[in-house]
This record gives C-alpha cells, structure tokens and sequence, in this order.
C-alpha cells in the first residue's frame, strides 16, 4: 500500500515540477518512500522505530548505488560483447589479421594466453613475496616491521606506469635488450606483492594468539607452528589475497605495453618475443580499428575478459572452501 | 616475612602419597622451582616462588585476579617467554635438570611438561584425528602406532566414545567441553610427563567442568598436573596439593602451600585463611 502512494506522490511531484526523467523518479520515489515510511512508523510505534526505519532505508540507498554500477557494467558487457563471441576466436590469433577484418577472422587466443602466462608468472613470483613480507610482519614482529609496513602500504599506491618503467630501465634496456613475457610478469609483480602482502597480514593478523601458543606448547618451533597450523588456518584468507592481488593486475595494460609489448601472435615462450594480452587486445582494437567489427572484436575481448575473472574468482572460492569449515 | 613455605614441607607430604601411585617411577622424579621471579617489560609480576610439584600429585595454584599464578605456571615449560617482553630469573627442574639451563632445546622441554589453556583452542584447519596427532607433527616425532595413540589419548582425555564416529569432522564441531576435552588429548599425544592447566575450565558451563574434573582425576594416575583455578571448590575437588598467590600491589609471591585438605581447613596465613574463607578475591 505504503509503495504505491509513494509511487502516486513521486509520480505527481515530477509532474509539477521539473524533476522530468528516470533518475528525477527514482530519486523523488526514494525520498517520498522514506519519508512515508518514516511517518508510519511514527505513529503505529514510537520514535525510536522511526529513526530505525530511517537508516534502513539510507542502508538500502547504499546497497541499491553499489550495485547498479556492478550490474550496469555486466549488462553492458554483456549486450555489447556476446556480437564479438564466436568459437573461432578461441583457436586463432591475429597475426594474420588486422582489427578492421570481419569479425569471424582472426581471434584472442594470443591473448588469452598472454594474459594467463604473465598473470600467472606475477602470482609465482609475488605470492611467496607477499607471504613471507606478511609473516615477517605478523610473525616475526622483527626491528624493520614499521619501515616495511609504511614501504608496502607506499608501494600500493605506485601508478602502473612507474612499474613498467622501472622494470624496462632496469631489466629490459640493461639485461635483455628485448621485450617478452617474463618482464611483463616481472613488471605486474610489482603490483601485486603490496596487494598480497597486506592482505595476507591482514588475514594473518585475524589468526587468535591462542592458536600460536597451542602449536608452540605442543612442542613446535616457531616455523613448524606457522606452516603447520598458521598458514593452514588462514587459507581462505589467503586465497582471498590471491584474488585481490589478481585484480589489482589482470586488467593492467600500460606497465605490459612498455615491456612485453603488445604480441599479435600465438607465444608461448614467456622468456623470448613479444606477448599478448587480453587488455592490450582490447586497447588495439578500440584504438586502432574504428569500423563496426573493430568494435564488437573489443567488446568481445572485455567479455572475454570478464569471463575469465568470474572463473578464476570462483575457482579460487572453490578450493578454498572445499576443505573449509 | 612469612611468604614462603620451606620446599622440603611439600615434598615430604608428596612424598608420601607417591608411594600409592602405581607405576610411578615413569613419572620421573617431578618439578621443582627455586626462587623464580618473572617480569613483562620492567614491572616485577612474580618474586621468589619455591614450589615443589612430586610426581603423580595434582597441585592447584589459586589466588585472586593479577596474583601472578598464571604467569608462573608459564615459567614452568617456558611459554613465558612466548611474550616479548617477557623476563624471568630463578631455577625450574625438571627431574632435576634446569629448564632454563643454557643450551636446553625449548621445544623439548614443552613435550615434557604440556599445557592447556583457558580457552579451547583446536586447531580450526584439522579435523578431530589431525588434532589429536597435530603434536606428533609440529614436534617432528615419527611414530607408526597413531591409530592406537589416537585411540589411548582420546580414551584419557574421556573423549573416545564421544567422537569414536567422527573422527574426520572438524574441531569446531565440538561443544566448548569437548573441545577441551579433545586439547588436553592432543597434549597427551606427545606423552608429557607434566601437564600445566591455565584455568581450563573457566569458558566451561557446570556439566562440562565435571567431565574435565573427572579426567584430571583419571590422568593424575599417570602424571603430574598443575592446575590454576579460579574456583575454589575445584581446588578442592580435583588437586592433591593447593598453592595460594597474593599480591599486594607489588610482584605477586606465594603466601602458603600445603595438602589441599590443610590449605581448606587450617591455614597457617591470616591472609590464606581470608581467601578460602571468602572474605575477599
């Protein structure tokens, strides 16, 4: 009943004035309705309820704003990207084909294998990192744990670019002289180690005391009680770093384009040649097509894209739980 | 200052109920503590506490809150120094080998003399078996009779037939009592001879103090158990012996020490007297 006069009153209230359009409803309807809402609690029971009420509907308000965005992008994605799908894009590279090409041809698969060799090189390498900067800090509780902390949590903060940079002056102009795979994961690893270690201290810092004082009073050293049960009793939360640290990198596209450049072809040597990459692919076809199939090859790419994180993301979710309590 | 009882009184009285206690020479010869103090940071918590604990006895320490009896049973297989800031000075032997001597290995001392805490704390990632065998495994001891070791330390800890069906779930399955239950059990799986009780029943309903009440007795046949309490009744119920911490205001010392029955009944200390009276704490 309360809605429906909330919908009539919102309904009147654009008409009279202004406020024409979806957005105008649906922030005149949110006002209306809290406000009603606000009022009958008032009178059926006292002004405490009132006040509840009240923050129920801001809590809804945020809940409704985080989400639209989320949802907003899917759809988009979605609607967009599904023209761009086609099986052939699975087995086929581009090296034969520009961005302009009718979209059956050619496909991302170069850069679906990019994307998961140079993500899955940066985990390799910032995992273990990230662990042990964690543990360190957790554990250890050594005279360098506040220098660490402040450099991690300045570290988080690096632009990408700086990371591309630093890995191009540092590695690939002095050392390799050429591009490749490698340096790409070098590049993202820089990235991911503070999203992984904060996490993991985080998460490891949530460990209660008594767990620590149980493994030692048993009889462990201090690192057999970390590996043995430590580590084991944070896993979810590890895996949670995994992920977040995943995210943090899998749609980075400048730091790639400055060290394992932007491959068009099929490579699976991540030590030698120029590397693809799922972002790198959308980038290029965006910005270099400009027809109506460079366009759905982009969106296709994102969908792509976006496909493979949920995946991922489940994956992870999936083997921490499987054991979990 | 009267703080102290000389040592030799309590080994004398242990001395004699040791003789009933059946297989008794495997206990060792039990532990003893030669004016131990103890310090968090610069603030002196613990001063000169001498106390005997024979082989094969219960001794509860009680006391009211900041008495420093949980701080000294923590000197006693070295978990004290588990705090940072922690310090302490004085003698704690073992079969009558210093604990603190210089080149002693700190986890071999801790599967001698176990502990329990006050809450129960089994380990979340490992279910009810793992649990039990976990200090098998974090002490690195190679042992290929486990399914009868797990068997014999849940059957001690008075847990078997609870959990004989379910020994794969997890930990947390379990009630608060039978958590406990299941970590004294896991203490048991690296043999101590010495088991330290840090107020293992104070996150316990009634039913559940019981049932640890009756594995304290049953295990008291095979080793020797120190037990802070902040219930009086169970000092009384459970232990042989009964130690009695103050502080007042300063470090905390021990105030008097005897047969519980002594400590319940005629106290040599005004003060003691109070506390089991229940003037005050």
């Amino acid at each position: 009943m309360l809605i429906f006069a909330a919908i009539l009153i919102s309904f009147i209230v654009i008409k009279l004035t202004g406020l024409d359009g979806k957005l105008g409803f649906l922030s005149t309807l949110f006002i209306v309705s809290t406000l009603l809402i606000f009022i009958q609690q008032w009178r059926l029971r006292d002004k405490a309820a009132a006040k509840d009420s009240l923050l129920s509907s801001f809590a809804l308000l945020g809940m409704i704003m985080t989400v639209i965005p989320i949802v907003s992008i899917v759809y988009t994605v979605v609607i967009k990207g599904y023209k761009g799908i086609h099986f052939g894009m699975f087995i086929n590279d581009m090296s034969l084909n520009s961005v302009n090409d009718p979209i059956k041809d050619g496909g991302l698969l170069h850069a679906l294998v990019g994307t998961i060799i140079m993500v899955g090189g940066a985990l390799v390498i910032s995992f273990p990192i990230g662990v042990l900067t964690a543990l360190y800090l957790t554990e250890i509780r050594g005279k360098l744990s506040r220098p660490i902390k402040f450099l991690v949590q300045a570290m988080s903060g690096v632009p990408s670019i700086v990371a591309g940079l630093f890995i191009l002056s540092s590695l690939v102009y002095p050392v390799t002289k050429s591009l490749s795979g490698m340096m790409g994961s070098f590049a993202l690893s820089i990235l991911m180690i503070p999203t992984i270690a904060r996490t993991s201290e985080e998460m490891l810092r949530l460990i209660p005391q008594e767990l620590r004082e149980a493994g030692v009073a048993l009889g462990g050293t201090q690192w057999r009680t970390v590996a043995g049960v430590i580590l084991p009793a944070a896993r979810s939360g590890l895996v949670t770093a995994i992920i977040l640290g995943m995210a943090r990198i899998i749609g980075e596209t400048a730091p790639l384009l400055l060290v394992s450049g932007g491959g068009d072809s099929l490579n699976f040597n991540p030590t030698s040649g120029a590397m693809g990459s799922l972002p790198y692919y959308i980038w290029k076809s965006f910005l270099t097509g400009g027809t109506e199939e460079a366009f759905a090859r982009a969106w296709g790419g994102l969908l792509v894209l976006l496909a493979f994180i949920f995946i991922l993301f489940g994956l992870a979710r999936f083997i921490s739980g499987r054991k979990g309590n | 200052m009267q703080t102290q009882v000389a040592p030799s009184s309590l080994a004398s009285v242990a001395g004699n109920r040791q003789a009933r206690v059946p297989g008794s020479e495997l206990l060792g010869t039990g532990l003893e503590t030669r004016g131990v103090h103890a310090w968090f940071g610069t603030k002196h918590v613990l001063s000169d506490v001498s106390l005997d604990f024979a082989a094969g006895t219960v001794t509860a320490l009680i006391g009211p809150s900041g008495c420093g009896k949980s701080t000294f049973l923590r000197t006693l297989n070295r978990m004290h120094e588990f705090i940072p800031t922690a310090a302490m000075a004085g003698q704690v032997l073992l079969d009558g080998k210093d604990i603190y001597a210089p080149g002693t290995d700190v986890t071999k001392i801790r599967l001698n003399v176990g502990m329990v805490f006050q809450k129960p704390n089994p380990f979340p990632s490992m279910t009810i078996g793992q649990n039990v065998l976990s200090g098998l495994k974090l002490a690195q001891i190679k042992r290929s009779d486990t399914d009868e070791l797990l068997e014999t330390c849940l059957e001690r800890a008075g847990l078997w037939s609870e959990v004989k069906d379910r020994l794969n779930e997890h930990g947390g399955a379990l009630s608060g009592g039978q958590q406990q239950r299941l970590c004294i059990a896991r203490s048991l799986a690296v043999s101590p001879q010495v088991l330290l009780m840090d107020e293992p029943c104070s996150a316990l309903d009634p039913g559940s103090t019981f049932r640890i009440e009756q594995t304290i007795s049953e295990l008291a046949k095979t080793m020797t158990i120190v037990i802070v309490t902040h219930n009086m009744q169970q000092a009384a119920r459970v232990s042989d012996y009964t130690a009695f911490f103050l502080s007042d205001g300063g470090p905390g010392a021990m105030i008097e020490a005897a047969p519980t029955s002594k400590i319940f009944s005629s106290p040599v200390d005004k003060r003691t007297e109070d506390y089991v009276t229940g003037r005050f704490g």
